[in-house]
């Protein structure tokens, strides 16, 4: 007898340890508080002997399409074509690596933002959601306030600016003020922003919203290096900072519990020669406590809650109530596009009426040759 | 009050510039030619670089292996230039056409104004034949193009052969942005204008050519390439063009830095690099290469057949192969690896190469002098101009004054028409100068034993020495004497119009302004009538263009290192007179015009100046 109230005793403090386990292990599984991922990979760059940035967006893209997020939570964004620019001696693919091994363009790439419709106005229109209504939906970050977003800038940068396209540049305090739009209107759960470009650690210099990790590949005033020139294709294929990125990404699978600060030891200034940079001061949690996967991989978190929603009211379904005529329907038209009746003014009819010119010319000229007729050509020369 | 409008600040400015302006005059021109010299320096000036972002970082291995068939197919357009007895245009088409391009031909034909004795030819008729290599995947918007003259007997054989045999080897790969066009051209310069002239819809020199059939859009950029022998000991880069222009230094930037990748010795005027710029010989080799570029800027001779193609905004460079006693030989293969790497570097081009500068003089291949510094020197020379002019301009406003007012009016209308005759005169002399030897060379013939270009050119020595004889005839046939201030203003008329002359064909042919300022501004700068007449003639007529020019045609065979007497140098002069004059018919050269209807009477008026009574 005491035997079975002590098994029954033992066994019940061991189901409730391990409960207890459960929900501690469940707490930390639910610690981020993020439940979808997104990513904003653009390259800003055009011309052929920048097909460096072409390729290290595109194999951030492949990383980020391995780890798990899908195309339509991908805005990828490249200035300009490099696998099919007339000067590509391997038509139809991009490499990153020396051992041109891997086609990071490949045939499933998404570009949703191409050539010249990468612009700063566009990127920034893109963060902030605010899209005219006729963008679909491949081009719109549709993110919530449990989205983790990843954005990754590669291209050629300076002290305070990232250059697009070589017409216009985008400032730090623009990118800083377009994160607190999406921190105001809820748009993110937290941000990890990559920078790869000279003097990238300046672009993180401005922001001020919570929730963002930055890094960048070099300090202000050092100008981040390219990588892997290749002799066959004539360029170089990628820089050295997103080389030894997805180096570190190649070890990532969805289920490493690499962190942050693994993140942030990469690419040393033995092998980067420039002084890699990060900013967690704004970041809420200990860094240590987010995963790498929070960011590029595509974890699904599932809620579970033990309330039960009572569906009690059963359904009803509304009364068609158009047979009364009180009701009357207005009826719907589309307001005029052009509303080529006020734009466009109509003469004004003439409201009294003239002869027409030409006859009051021809009635003086038939009164003067009256004139000369009646009284001779001598009085002509008082005329002339 | 600012420093002009301030009267009496004005007037201690005047005072300064009037008494002090043969002492200034004579140390801006010392202080200029110092400049100059220094110019040559080689720690004072700017190396080279690359400017141009597309061709700077990219790095290419080049594959290109067929420099033995290259060899083979000289061999056999030598052979077959012997049979055809000219340009075996069939053989070509079909040669072209078997390497993948896109064939057409050009025929041309023209009459000299008189026969040009040196290359011994008077109507020329000709065809030139190229080949369009179409870039696989780009649109038709732009155009590389390589040429290699077709030349008399064994001249030039290998750089045709080198032309086919690149073609085909471009012609297999896939990366070409741009079309790519090979021309081989007959009769050197008149060929290429030819061409050009059907290419682009001109006609400048009044040729008859059959039109173009096939174009290949705008040319970005253009090689042309002299090669006689199967083994180089250097390449040799010429810039100088039609009128003294440069291509864009780019090009040459990507010129030496392959020379270096592909360890071929490469010269610029034929003179090997140095290394020890600052001792004395290396500043003296540097100085000698630059003063050489000078003098051949200056003829505005187009010094190879890339010469006509920077009037169209084409940046072109002759690349020529020298065969000389050395022990180190490069290959045809090295000079084709180097030029598929050049190909290949204009072809990641976007748009025109215009980041490096235009205006330059190189006294090495390392080093430039860019607009900004031999301006600087020309400024100084020529300041002396406007200078002097002010002091005239003082002197005339200050002496009025001592004379009565009636006076004056009396004398203003005889003192324009005393001022105006010697300079209409003068020019009319220019345009004598300018247009007579060649209309009348038939003239000249009937009457004297010699041929057309003899004729031509002692006529032009004879109307410019019988220019010189009219101040002592013409105050025979202008009434009135001149006075104190008739001279004067004709010598601040001369001042001015002879600064604005220099100034802007110093901008233009920087070379050709340098030494005529040289000359001329000590001329002008110190004439006048009270200085002893014989010794004066006789410095004025040394210092004259024509004195100018054959004291130049010294210079270029000495630094040249090839030191002619004074017979030859002679025969040289006169053989440079006839070249000038051919050059202005046939390509458009400004020098012949300048010298005669500009320089010419400018100098006449200061020796009007000399002899004024």
């Amino acid at each position: 007898m005491m035997k079975l109230v002590t098994l029954a005793l033992l066994l019940s403090t061991f189901s409730s340890t391990n409960g207890i386990n459960v929900a501690e292990s469940a707490g930390q599984f639910f610690s981020s508080g993020h439940t979808n991922n997104w990513a904003v990979l653009a390259c800003t760059s055009r011309f052929w002997f920048n097909y460096r940035h072409v390729a290290n967006t595109l194999s951030v893209y492949r990383s980020v399409k391995r780890l798990g997020i899908p195309d339509s939570h991908i805005v990828l964004m490249l200035a300009d074509d490099m696998a099919c620019n007339h000067r590509n001696p391997k038509p139809a693919t991009v490499f990153s690596h020396k051992s041109l091994e891997l086609n990071v363009y490949g045939d499933d790439v998404e570009v949703d933002y191409r050539g010249y419709e990468v612009t700063v106005e566009n990127f920034l229109r893109v963060l902030t959601g605010r899209l005219p209504p006729s963008t679909p939906r491949s081009k719109r970050l549709l993110s919530d306030d449990r989205s983790n977003i990843l954005i990754y800038l590669t291209g050629h940068g300076g002290n305070g600016f990232l250059k697009f396209q070589d017409f216009e540049e985008i400032t730090n305090v623009d990118l800083g003020d377009a994160f607190e739009q999406m921190w105001q209107k809820r748009r993110y759960n937290e941000l990890l922003f990559i920078i790869d470009t000279c003097q990238g650690a300046s672009m993180y210099e401005k922001f001020y919203s919570p929730n963002i990790i930055a890094l960048a590949s070099s300090q202000v005033g050092e100008d981040s290096l390219s990588h892997q020139p290749d002799l066959s294709i004539g360029v170089h294929l990628a820089d050295r900072y997103t080389f030894y990125l997805l180096e570190f990404l190649e070890d990532i699978h969805p289920t490493s519990k690499a962190n942050m600060n693994d993140l942030f030891k990469i690419c040393p200034k033995s092998q980067c020669v420039s002084t890699t940079g990060y900013r967690t001061d704004l970041f809420l949690r200990d860094p240590g406590s987010a995963l790498i996967t929070d960011f590029f991989g595509n974890v699904r978190k599932v809620e579970l809650s033990r309330e039960t929603i009572n569906l009690t009211q059963p359904i009803i379904l509304v009364e068609d109530n158009s047979e009364s005529g009180e009701q009357q329907k207005e009826w719907q038209s589309y307001v005029d596009q052009l509303p080529v009746s006020e734009i466009i003014h109509q003469k004004p009819k003439q409201k009294d009426w003239h002869p027409p010119d030409g006859f009051i010319l021809g009635l003086w000229t038939l009164i003067l040759l009256v004139f000369f007729k009646t009284y001779g050509m001598k009085h002509l020369k008082h005329i002339f | 009050m600012g420093l002009l409008s301030d009267p009496t600040r004005r007037k201690s400015i005047v005072r300064v510039l009037t008494r002090l302006n043969a002492p200034i005059c004579l140390l801006c021109y010392m202080v200029g030619m110092a400049c100059f010299m220094g110019l040559a320096f080689e720690p004072f000036i700017l190396r080279t670089y690359m400017s141009e972002n597309a061709m700077g970082s990219t790095m290419v291995e080049e594959r290109f292996q067929a420099g033995e068939r290259a060899i083979a197919t000289a061999r056999e357009f030598g052979v077959e230039k012997e049979e055809a007895g000219g340009m075996p245009v069939n053989w070509l088409v079909k040669a072209m056409r078997d390497r993948g391009l896109e064939v057409y031909t050009q025929t041309f034909s023209h009459t000299l104004p008189f026969p040009d004795e040196n290359k011994e030819r008077f109507m020329v008729k000709g065809t030139n034949v190229y080949g369009i290599l179409r870039a696989p995947r780009a649109p038709r918007a732009e155009a590389l193009i390589l040429t290699a003259q077709c030349g008399l007997e064994d001249d030039n054989n290998q750089a045709v052969g080198l032309l086919l045999v690149l073609a085909q080897y471009f012609r297999s790969q896939v990366y070409w942005a741009k079309d790519i066009i090979f021309l081989v051209n007959e009769h050197d310069l008149i060929g290429i204008q030819a061409w050009l002239e059907g290419y682009h819809h001109t006609n400048i020199s009044g040729m008859n050519w059959s039109p173009i059939q096939g174009r290949a859009g705008s040319l970005q950029a253009a090689l042309s390439l002299e090669l006689s022998s199967n083994v180089v000991t250097s390449l040799d880069i010429v810039l100088e063009g039609l009128n003294g222009q440069l291509p864009n230094l780019d090009l040459m930037n990507l010129f030496y830095a392959f020379c270096h990748k592909f360890d071929v010795l490469c010269t610029i005027q034929g003179k090997l690099q140095r290394n020890d710029w600052e001792s004395l010989s290396g500043y003296t080799h540097a100085v000698q290469t630059m003063m050489l570029m000078m003098v051949k800027q200056a003829s505005g001779h187009p010094w190879g057949d890339h010469g006509l193609f920077l009037r169209y905004n084409v940046e072109a460079a002759t690349i020529k192969g020298i065969n000389s006693y050395r022990q180190y030989k490069s290959s045809v293969n090295s000079v084709g690896r180097l030029l598929e790497a050049m190909y290949r570097k204009l072809n990641n081009l976007l748009e025109r190469l215009h980041q490096a500068y235009f205006f330059y003089l190189l006294p090495s291949l390392s080093h430039f002098v860019p607009i900004s510094y031999y301006m600087t020197a020309f400024g100084l020379i020529a300041i002396s101009l406007p200078l002097r002019a002010l002091d005239l301009w003082v002197e005339l406003s200050v002496s009025p004054a001592t004379e009565d007012g009636v006076a004056n009016v009396e004398q203003s209308s005889p003192l324009v028409l005393s001022v105006l005759t010697p300079l209409v005169i003068s020019h009319l002399t220019g345009v004598a100068l300018y247009t007579l030897p060649v209309r009348f060379q038939e003239m000249a013939v009937e009457h004297f034993p010699v041929s057309e270009t003899e004729a031509v050119v002692l006529t032009v020595i004879a109307v410019y020495t019988a220019g010189m004889a009219l101040p002592h005839n013409t105050h025979r046939f202008v009434s009135g004497e001149g006075t104190e201030q008739g001279w004067r203003v004709l010598k601040l008329v001369t001042m001015l119009y002879l600064a604005v002359l220099l100034g802007c064909t110093a901008l233009l042919n920087f070379s050709l302004g340098f030494i005529l300022a040289l000359t001329l501004v000590p001329v002008a700068a110190s004439i006048t009538p009270h200085m002893p007449k014989f010794p004066t003639a006789l410095v004025m007529v040394v210092l004259s263009p024509a004195c100018t020019l054959l004291f130049s045609v010294f210079a270029f065979y000495e630094l040249q290192e090839m030191p002619m007497g004074f017979q030859d140098c002679w025969l040289q002069f006169l053989s440079v007179i006839s070249q000038g004059i051919l050059d202005h018919t046939l390509y458009g050269s400004m020098v012949f015009p300048l010298l005669t209807l500009m320089v010419y009477p400018c100098w006449l008026v200061l020796w009007n100046i000399l002899f004024w009574k």
